[in-house]
């Protein structure tokens, strides 16, 4: 086997992308464990945890640029470095949205969002997503990756009835408004991490078989 | 349209099976990149293209060729005016020890042709083309030889494309080249798609992603893929494809 310093780079871009990959899955588990538990204190490790995020695109960018500049890399190779290329922009933004909870959950004071089961069943879908999709890239899964597609249905419909059920609750009980309004935004951000995990597991399937979106690129 | 067929072409130099079962069609106005290891046949298929292997004692050819719908292998075929309409630009520039007019003027001069302001005209809009005049439109009286390699180069694809040709064959036409004039002739051949059809053989993956339209990929003898381009550089259909392009082979 020839080219075994370039493999030997792929191979750190596949550790760095699981490395990220991981960072993600704790940070939707972090938001989602303070949120079923009111727990501020592990809300708070959301943002030191999301700076290393960022810090990850910025490596993980630098190092497909060379490979690029680099190896010009055709075929798989060129599929594999442009895939993840795409990738870490929307696990960047799946930090965000894990911080952007975060900072609602501690503004929430301890309160929990128990009654609204569906907002902790988003949570607990989307953290499957994100993993299968990294998961799908390692393994060159495709049928993962379309299963982290279908899935996506799934996090829209519960957010559909968490709306319901907020609407019910603030004309019931219209002075807890503020309450409902975070709660809505925290479903809506677990909706767009989905969102995201739908497109690493695009990317995914453009890494194996060469077509985005059955589009051939 | 096709512009040229090869069907189940075969070629042996004496045992040494050189070409196996090679069926390509090319379209006229495109360029098609021949991609392989060394010996794998590309230059040897190219030059099937306009029986320059006829010249190879030993030679033995099955198969067809056809240009512009004709056998080219068929008795009777006027082989010198095969060669005028597919022309031969080779890897290491090869101008002939004259002037750079003469140079350029030497094709149309052996078909005939002698008037003098035919001939001019001839020459100027043949280095037009190939993007030299301007280069040395004050030197026509000079030596071919004291130009750069570059400039030899462009000077041979003028003097090819002297005899108004059909189609232009460049086996590894910038592998002795520097950058620049390798940007130069990618240039230049893009450019002339326009009124001819390309093969050319390259050993630059990067080259033939750049200016061809279809890529033929031949080893020991085989063609193994032959399709689109940029699908075979983003996606081959075939492992040893694969292998060859990414440069991991085996
Ligand atoms: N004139 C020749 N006589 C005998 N064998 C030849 C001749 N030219 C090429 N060959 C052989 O034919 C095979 C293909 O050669 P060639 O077409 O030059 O390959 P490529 O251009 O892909 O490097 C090689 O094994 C080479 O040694
Ligand atoms: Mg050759």
């Amino acid at each position: 086997m020839m080219r075994s310093r370039f493999d030997e780079q792929l191979a750190l871009l596949n550790r760095e992308i699981i490395e990220m990959g991981a960072l993600c899955e704790e940070v939707i588990s972090l938001a989602s464990t303070a949120l079923s538990e009111g727990d501020i204190e592990l809300a708070a490790q959301v943002t030191p945890l999301d700076r290393i995020i960022d810090q990850k695109e910025r490596d993980i960018e630098t190092l497909c640029i060379r490979l690029l500049l680099q190896q010009q890399p055709v075929a798989r190779d060129l599929r594999q470095i442009s895939a993840a290329l795409k990738m870490v922009t929307d696990m960047e933004r799946i930090g965000d949205q894990a911080d952007d909870i975060a900072e609602i959950i501690m503004s929430l004071n301890g309160r929990t969002a128990e009654e609204h089961s569906h907002i902790n069943e988003m949570a607990t879908a989307t953290m499957k997503m994100v993993t299968d999709s990294v998961d799908a890239y390692v393994k060159r899964d495709i049928s993962l990756a379309q299963a982290v597609i279908a899935y996506d249905d799934v996090v829209d419909e519960c957010f559909v009835c968490v709306k319901k059920n907020l609407i019910k609750m603030i004309a019931a009980n219209p002075d807890d408004g503020e309450y409902a309004l975070a709660l809505l935004m925290i479903a809506k951000y677990f909706e767009r991490i989905g969102d995201h995990a739908t497109n690493i597991a695009e990317w995914v399937v453009y890494s194996v078989t060469g077509i985005h979106k059955e589009i051939k690129i | 349209m096709n512009i040229i067929t090869a069907k189940d072409l075969c070629l042996w130099y004496d045992t040494l099976q050189a070409l196996k079962n090679i069926d390509v069609e090319i379209p006229e106005k495109t360029i098609t990149a021949l991609i392989g290891p060394s010996g794998c046949g590309k230059s040897t298929f190219l030059k099937t293209l306009n029986r320059m292997n006829d010249l190879i004692p030993g030679v033995k050819i099955t198969g067809s060729v056809c240009y512009q719908g004709k056998e080219i292998y068929a008795p009777g075929v006027d082989v010198s005016e095969l060669r005028r309409q597919i022309g031969m630009v080779f890897q290491k520039p090869n101008p002939f020890p004259m002037s750079v007019y003469d140079n350029v003027a030497y094709g149309p001069r052996t078909h005939g042709i002698t008037s003098r302001v035919k001939l001019n005209e001839i020459v100027e809009r043949s280095l037009r083309n190939a993007v030299i005049w301007d280069e040395v439109k004050d030197r026509l009286r000079k030596n071919a030889l004291g130009l750069s390699g570059g400039q030899q180069q462009r000077l041979c694809i003028a003097r090819a494309l002297a005899v108004e040709p059909q189609v232009l064959l460049m086996d590894e036409p910038t592998s002795a080249l520097d950058p620049i004039s390798t940007s130069k002739i990618e240039e230049l051949v893009t450019s002339l798609k326009e009124k001819y059809t390309i093969v050319i053989v390259t050993h630059n993956m990067q080259q033939a992603v750049r200016i061809s339209d279809q890529t033929a990929f031949f080893l020991l003898g085989e063609l193994i893929e032959y399709g689109n381009t940029e699908q075979m550089f983003s996606k081959p259909k075939e492992k040893r494809t694969e292998g060859y392009i990414t440069g991991r082979f085996g």
